[in-house]
């Protein structure tokens, strides 16, 4: 009896490590692609042409900010990961782990891409590419402009007074809303210090005293479309152009301080298993077509790195696409803080958001 | 004898090994889905994030930074406020369900008190920004009938984060009252009215004592539910103040730092341990 129970149970066992090695084999296939991504690439209409043209599937995990991102890849195996979304100034950072594969620069689009946006400071470490820049925009005044005068969005001392106290949001995410308060009091994003924190601190506590709500991009749009707000400060075309057809009324400017230019751009990991395909990716993504369904991603609009994304009019016209030299010209680079600063920065946005 | 004998020595053992073989299963999923983690959590709380050693920093990040304890003094407020008014008002509603309700219409009632619960949580806290907004329920009928002359503020505030909890924890403590009324013999009325005491002395001396361990074991979860929860607040508060878990969850999503979330967290099991303990008398359904 005891030995027909161990063959019973040594022939479950076997049959359990075949149906698990099967499952394993079967979730480790060569045809699926795994992608660390912001949501604007979670769209369906944008995944789905690469996986019926391709005969993949592009499983994706959604993260927020180069350091959640960064945790989930050292959480998992080498491997696990074949592309990775990630802001252009934070690529140096992810080849400084030695996360990244060169990329091959004669098969990608380069010479299309808007030249101010190439950002190969960041893009490019010692002569290697290692992302490309694939989306960008502006965290700078949202509005709706049948709320609030435009004239007075052209300069940033509007979110400090008094005329639209309790009318302003602000987008929950320290580093741009950090740019422009930067901006503010008329320092360069490009060299902030720790030094100057007092003082940016100072000026978040002021739109803060301003603010009805900090919100992360779905209640800062939702606070800006139902007119429970009526300017978002860090807000852009990301929040005005998706909802476009809905509320005409939003819009954006570049005040006369100037805005901070996010730019977000793919890389390719260099323990990737699926190395082909994975570069068959970006280059989907950064194809004309890949690129005008990413700017129109139901998640975000934004700009396309890709002038000749195929856009239509509409869509042009909504991204104020012609107007991008003017609005690039008075852009400033996405704070890029060590990490030192950068945990500094977040504890001065801690405290704004406990401010009372 | 001998039989007698062999009998006698069997049944300690077979007496002892039966609830340990059945306690068992619970055992290892406590130790597999409580313990293990737990100490998993507290030894990443020990550690540095940038991969260092053992260290004590990040519990005296909470306590040296006024932001990340004032997180805390946010949350026991609100948790505070949240348990006394659902207790305030369950225990009326929970009154009328099992003493004026009549008994064949009371699984119908009870039903409906509940029926919120079937809604999806994160539904119901949007549901309340909506009502709650500049341009919501309240505010057109508080400006139409000219009792107010702007909109107020209400969404986006800690009242808008009270009100969502409310809404839900006076359905979860009105279970636990109701239930713990219909445990109640009629015999104690009775025997009260016996010696005298009029209804609402019997109420003061004799049902709220004795329903006393309902109200607490449904304060109690009112309180660890509260103070552990992530969406109302982020839904509903607008950021205006971070309690406790928003802190928690802004280490992971934006610094990726666990061992600063995990002590924080265990900060956060303390203050409900020590919840407990202050309750534990009550947290009892039987009664003596």
């Amino acid at each position: 009896m005891s030995m027909n129970f161990t063959s019973v149970l040594k022939t479950h066992l076997r049959a359990a490590t075949a149906a698990a090695a099967l499952l394993l084999a079967t979730g480790a296939q060569a045809a699926d692609l795994n992608a660390l991504i912001w949501c604007d690439h979670a769209d369906p209409a944008l995944l789905q042409p690469f996986e019926e043209a391709n005969g993949v599937k592009v499983n994706v995990k959604e993260f927020e900010g180069t350091g959640a991102g960064l945790a989930i890849v050292e959480q998992s195996q080498p491997g696990d990961w074949d592309v990775m979304v990630i802001d252009s100034i934070d690529i140096p950072r992810g080849v400084e782990k030695g996360l990244f594969e060169p990329l091959p620069e004669d098969k990608l689009p380069l010479a299309d891409l808007f030249p101010e946006v190439k950002m190969d400071g960041s893009t490019v470490v010692d002569g290697k590419r290692y992302g490309i820049t694939e989306k960008f925009g502006y965290n700078t005044i949202g509005y709706n402009k049948t709320k609030v005068d435009p004239a007075d969005m052209q300069s940033m001392a509007a979110l400090t007074g008094d005329k639209y106290k309790g009318k302003i949001a602000i987008y929950d995410y320290y580093l741009p809303v950090i740019g422009m308060a930067a901006l503010a009091i008329g320092k360069k994003t490009a060299e902030l210090t720790e030094a100057d924190l007092p003082a940016i601190k100072a000026e978040l506590l002021k739109m803060k005293a301003n603010a009805k709500l900090v919100g992360e991009v779905t209640a800062s749009q939702t606070a800006l479309a139902t007119g429970e707000v009526d300017i978002l400060v860090g807000g852009g075309e990301w929040v005005t152009a998706g909802l476009a057809k809905e509320n005409p009324a939003l819009d954006f400017s570049i005040p006369k301080e100037g805005a901070v230019l996010w730019s977000q751009s793919l890389a390719m990991f260099k323990d990737s298993k699926n190395k082909d395909m994975a570069l068959k990716f970006i280059q989907y993504i950064m194809s004309p077509e890949g690129q005008a369904r990413l700017a129109t991603s139901s998640c975000y609009w934004g700009m396309p790195a890709n002038a000749k994304a195929a856009l239509t009019d509409d869509q042009k016209k909504i991204l104020r696409f012609d107007e991008q030299p003017g609005f690039l010209a008075r852009a400033q680079s996405y704070p890029a803080p060590t990490a030192d600063l950068d945990k500094k920065m977040q504890d001065v946005w801690t405290e704004m958001l406990q401010a009372q | 004898m001998s039989n007698a004998t062999n009998s006698g020595r069997a049944l300690p053992r077979a007496g002892f090994a039966l609830p340990w073989a059945l306690v068992t299963p619970a055992l290892g999923w406590t130790l597999l889905f409580f313990v293990l983690p737990f100490l998993a959590m507290g030894l990443s709380s020990l550690t540095a994030h940038d991969g260092g050693g053992f260290t004590l920093a990040n519990y005296s990040q909470f306590f040296t930074d006024p932001s990340y304890w004032r997180a805390m003094v946010n949350s026991l407020e609100v948790t505070a406020i949240v348990t006394v008014i659902s207790v305030l008002l369950a225990y009326p509603f929970a009154w009328i369900l099992a003493e004026q309700v009549p008994e064949r219409w009371q699984r119908l009632a009870l039903m409906l008190a509940v029926l919120p619960f079937w809604t999806s949580y994160v539904v119901r806290s949007y549901s309340w920004l909506l009502v709650l907004a500049q341009n919501g329920v309240v505010n057109r009928a508080l400006t139409s009938l000219g009792l107010v002359a702007e909109p107020l503020q209400l969404a986006n505030t800690r009242l808008a984060t009270v009100t969502g909890f409310v809404h839900f924890f006076v359905m979860l403590l009105t279970l636990t009252i109701f239930a713990n009324l219909k445990q109640l013999s009629p015999s104690y009325r009775k025997a009260a009215a016996d010696l005298g005491a009029g209804p609402i002395r019997t109420f003061l001396h004799v049902v709220l004592p004795l329903t006393l361990p309902g109200i607490m074991v449904g304060a109690f979860l009112t309180f660890v539910l509260c103070i552990g929860d992530y969406i109302t607040p982020q839904i509903l508060g607008g950021n205006n103040e971070l309690l406790m878990p928003q802190l928690v969850m802004m280490q992971i999503g934006r610094r990726g730092d666990f061992p600063l979330a995990s002590a924080l967290s265990i900060i956060l099991m303390a203050v409900v341990t020590v919840a407990y303990l202050a309750c534990a008398r009550w947290l009892k359904i039987e009664r003596a």
